[in-house]
């Protein structure tokens, strides 16, 4: 369903494609570069009580509250360090911003559509749904992430759920 | 210059026109019609009718016809007003309102209401004068309603009663010291309308010949939006008469509009502008004074100014460290404290920009009054003070449905029936009154009855049937404060009037949602008192900044009551993990900051920790925290806009240092205390916390 949902969308758009390419651990991710705000490093988060651990807080971004969301420990990897690489990629989805720490950002690649693969079912911790394609790129693989649908489903928690308002 | 530019000026005109008709329409006294009234109510109409038929709104331009004839009848005596006559009126400003919002929505208006109307208003016009209405704009429905044959004499009768007869085409329109630049704008847009036979004149006055199928009083209307009525005068040219003809029994008395006009029909015509130039002039003159801004170009200069707040203060910080290092500057010390000042003077000033007078609330409830009264077959007077007070404009828009609930509760329940007031001693006429008045940094609405009052035996009976948790102890605040309780309520039967819509407890929520609190006071057999206390503004929040671990946060100073250093003996453990705290004879459970909202590294030992009393939904609750750090003013941000409702959080800040604050909501901290004690040591996560608000019964 979301394979057909994707090869459609991948279909109607054949254009070239430029993707913000950061690095969870030593997996490589990719976001749409339009989604993209601005690139910030990890400081002065104020802890929100009660909220999920990947919701690290809220932080002040000239005026605004955005809350901070850690991509390693949604999707569960072990090694979960703040230093001086630890970057905040600061994205606008749904009339919303977000901040997700992600371990580092390396480059933006453009990516033609015979590049972008179906992603394959697999794996719990990050659906297929959340996810645009795999990147192929060389010997490198992308895992394409469709950062508007993860970050405004109800795992993420971000959005107060349609169902409690 | 395209007509479709003044759609905006008209859809605000017309409201203005359509709610000052509303307002004159419940004032004016059935049994002794004020004449000025009647011509206001009029001259509304008559101007919304020009404005809908030159933009081309038909069904409202409709509406408003017929209802204009019947008004006229009314004005000049020949239909006499009844209350039933009055409520109908006020349903057909109702329709047309929701026509105007249609077309400013850019739908078509509703057909069915709009046939109703129509057929209602001829009924009245068969009825009561025994006429039909002129024909030309009776919907297509119309006759099957209205058999009476109408006779042309009728016809022609309406027609020069309400000087609406579209003249055989020929106008002569007379521009009256209009500027060039105004005067070739104006050309232009008669141009639109019809064709220009011939012009002529010079500023002073400048006649234009138009061949047109509108009315005069279109035309008019169009030419309103650019200049002032005064210096326009249309007159029928009779038959296909050239210019000079009625050109100059006018010429010679350019000023004058009425006497010597030409034609009979001139005559009649006239009378219509006159009314409305007395009208214009006056709005003109309360328009120059204000100009019209939109509420997003006010929101960023608030934002902006708060930014500002954040920027001195962090500057103020820089500053004072300096001065504790002794590399202190005298004039930099005078510098800060001036932007200080200026800061603040200028957060003040903007501020007020959003403030609003609480009249735009007020308004609305004399139909609200009348409307409910009526279906209840109660006397009610409504009274209103402190009209003039000034509160934001969000909490404005968002106190009106919780006030009209309140309102109509009062008149449902807490007003008697004329009879039983009768017979107990009290006057008929039941007494409602609406205040508002500042009271320190609030604002303080009240809706006070003289009413029945609140029967407390029979509250706390009724809630033990609802299974409720009441005690004879309880004050009577306490037992007033039940009838907020979701699915409360003691009317022995659900009426039309507070059946349906939002419960009690859903003003309640709404109420604390604006950061207020409802008080009730209540008397048996003397009236309830309801009170709303709401901040002035939601923008800036005057807090108590707290410590807790290495976290800080905000405090609404106006929940905090006093702070103490608890001591051993004053604390209690209760049923295992509750503890209460005794302060001056008063046991208050006591909330443990730390622990609701898992705060690490902090003081666990009550004795050593500072006790803060707080105050909300009018209970008093103990928070403990490590440090008090002081007071300071704090701009409000929504922890909505970027993410969600946080349980026990009502908002954030930005602090001097540039980092976030998250502002305690003291009722929601006391919810989440009791049920992260209720689901025991369980780990409670966001999701089941969003569930737990709906199911929490306090």
């Amino acid at each position: 369903m979301s394979q057909a949902n994707n090869g459609a969308v991948l279909a109607a758009e054949a254009e070239n494609r430029e993707f913000l390419v950061f690095s969870l651990g030593d997996e490589e991710y990719a976001i749409d570069i339009l989604k993209v705000q601005e690139i910030r490093g990890y400081e002065n988060v104020t802890r929100i009580a009660n909220a999920p651990e990947f919701i690290k807080g809220v932080t002040n971004l000239r005026g605004v509250i955005v809350p901070i969301v850690d991509l390693r420990i949604k999707f569960h990897f072990d090694k979960v360090e703040y230093g001086g690489q630890t970057v905040v990629i600061v994205v606008n989805v749904a009339d919303r911003v977000v901040g997700i720490v992600v371990d580092g950002v390396s480059d933006v690649m453009t990516l033609t559509p015979d590049q972008i693969k179906p992603a394959p079912e697999f794996g719990v911790t990050l659906s297929s749904d959340f996810l645009s394609g795999l990147g192929s790129l060389d010997d490198r693989m992308l895992v394409l992430v469709d950062i508007d649908k993860l970050l405004t489903s109800d795992e993420m928690a971000l959005v107060e759920s349609t169902s409690n308002q | 210059m395209d007509i479709a530019d003044f759609f905006d000026t008209f859809f605000e005109e017309a409201e203005e026109l359509l709610s000052d008709m509303e307002q004159h329409l419940l004032e004016l006294d059935v049994d002794d019609p004020d004449s000025e009234q009647l011509n206001a109510i009029f001259r509304a109409a008559h101007s919304i009718k020009g404005g809908a038929g030159t933009f081309g709104f038909t069904v409202l331009q409709k509406t408003t016809h017929i209802l204009e004839n019947l008004l006229d009848y009314a004005r000049k005596g020949e239909l006499t007003l009844r209350a039933d006559l009055v409520d109908t009126f006020l349903e057909a400003k109702d329709i047309m309102h929701e026509q105007l919002d249609a077309y400013r929505s850019e739908e078509e208006p509703n057909q069915e209401a709009f046939e109703r109307i129509c057929q209602t208003l001829q009924q009245i016009a068969l009825d009561e004068i025994g006429q039909q209405l002129d024909g030309p704009t009776i919907p297509a429905a119309e006759p099957k309603a209205a058999p009476t044959p109408a006779p042309s004499e009728n016809d022609a009768q309406a027609n020069s009663n309400n000087a609406e007869a579209p003249s055989n085409g020929h106008l002569l329109v007379a521009l009256l010291n209009v500027e060039d630049k105004d005067r070739i704008l104006l050309v232009e847009e008669l141009e639109q309308l019809g064709e220009v036979q011939s012009q002529s004149g010079d500023a002073k006055r400048y006649e234009v010949v138009l061949k047109s199928s509108d009315s005069a009083d279109d035309i008019e209307a169009v030419m309103c939006f650019i200049i002032e009525p005064d210096q326009i005068e249309i007159t029928a040219v009779e038959g296909v008469a050239t210019e000079p003809a009625p050109a100059e029994p006018e010429a010679s008395t350019p000023a004058a509009p009425a006497p010597q006009a030409p034609a009979e029909s001139t005559a009649s015509k006239a009378s219509a502008p006159k009314p409305a130039a007395k009208e214009k002039p006056k709005k003109a003159a309360a328009e120059s004074s204000s100009i019209r801004v939109s509420v997003d170009k006010v929101d960023q200069i608030i934002n902006l100014v708060g930014e500002l707040i954040i920027t001195q203060s962090m500057l103020d910080q820089t500053v004072s460290d300096l001065e504790d290092q002794s590399v202190g500057n005298a004039s930099l010390q005078n510098g800060m404290s001036l932007l200080q000042r200026n800061a603040r003077d200028l957060q003040e000033a903007v501020m007020s920009i959003r403030m609003i007078p609480m009249e735009f609330v007020f308004s609305r409830f004399p139909r609200v009054v009348r409307d409910t009264a009526g279906k209840l077959g109660k006397e009610i007077e409504l009274i209103t003070e402190g009209k003039s007070t000034e509160l934001d404009k969000s909490l404005v828009e968002r106190i009106t449905d919780p006030l009209t609930h309140l309102v109509r509760n009062s008149l449902d329940h807490g007003v008697e029936m004329p009879d039983v007031r009768e017979a107990i001693g009290k006057p008929r006429v039941g007494k409602l009154t609406l205040s508002a008045r500042h009271q320190g940094g609030n604002i303080l609405i009240e809706v006070r009855d003289d009413g029945a009052g609140m029967d407390r035996e029979r509250l706390l009976a009724k809630a033990r049937e609802n299974g409720l948790n009441v005690s004879d102890t309880m004050s009577d605040e306490e037992v007033f404060q039940l009838i907020f309780a979701p699915g409360f309520s003691t009317a022995n039967e659900v009426t039309d009037v507070s059946g349906r819509g939002v419960g009690m407890d859903v003003v309640k929520r709404n109420i604390q949602s604006m950061g207020g609190r409802v008080e009730i006071q209540s008397k048996l057999g003397e009236g309830t008192n309801t009170r709303i206390v709401l901040p002035l503004t939601l923008a800036i929040l005057d807090g108590m900044s707290i410590k807790v671990g290495g976290e800080t946060f905000i405090l609404p100073l106006s929940t905090v009551l006093e702070s103490l250093q608890p001591a051993k003996d004053d604390m209690y453990a209760m049923a295992g993990d509750d503890v209460v705290i005794k302060v001056r004879d008063e046991y208050l459970p006591v909330i443990a900051i730390h622990e609701v909202l898992n705060v690490e590294n902090a003081i666990t030992d009550p004795t050593k920790s500072i006790a803060v009393i707080v105050q909300g939904e009018g209970r008093r609750y103990a928070m403990l925290v490590d440090e008090l750090i002081g007071q300071q003013q704090v701009v409000v941000k929504n922890l909505e806009d970027n993410y969600r409702k946080v349980p026990g959080i009502s908002a954030a800040t930005i602090l001097g240092d540039g980092s976030v604050a998250l502002i305690l909501d003291i009722t929601g901290l006391h919810r989440l205390s009791r049920y992260k004690k209720e689901a025991g040591k369980k780990v409670v996560n966001n999701q089941n916390l969003s569930s737990f608000k709906e199911a929490e019964p306090s």
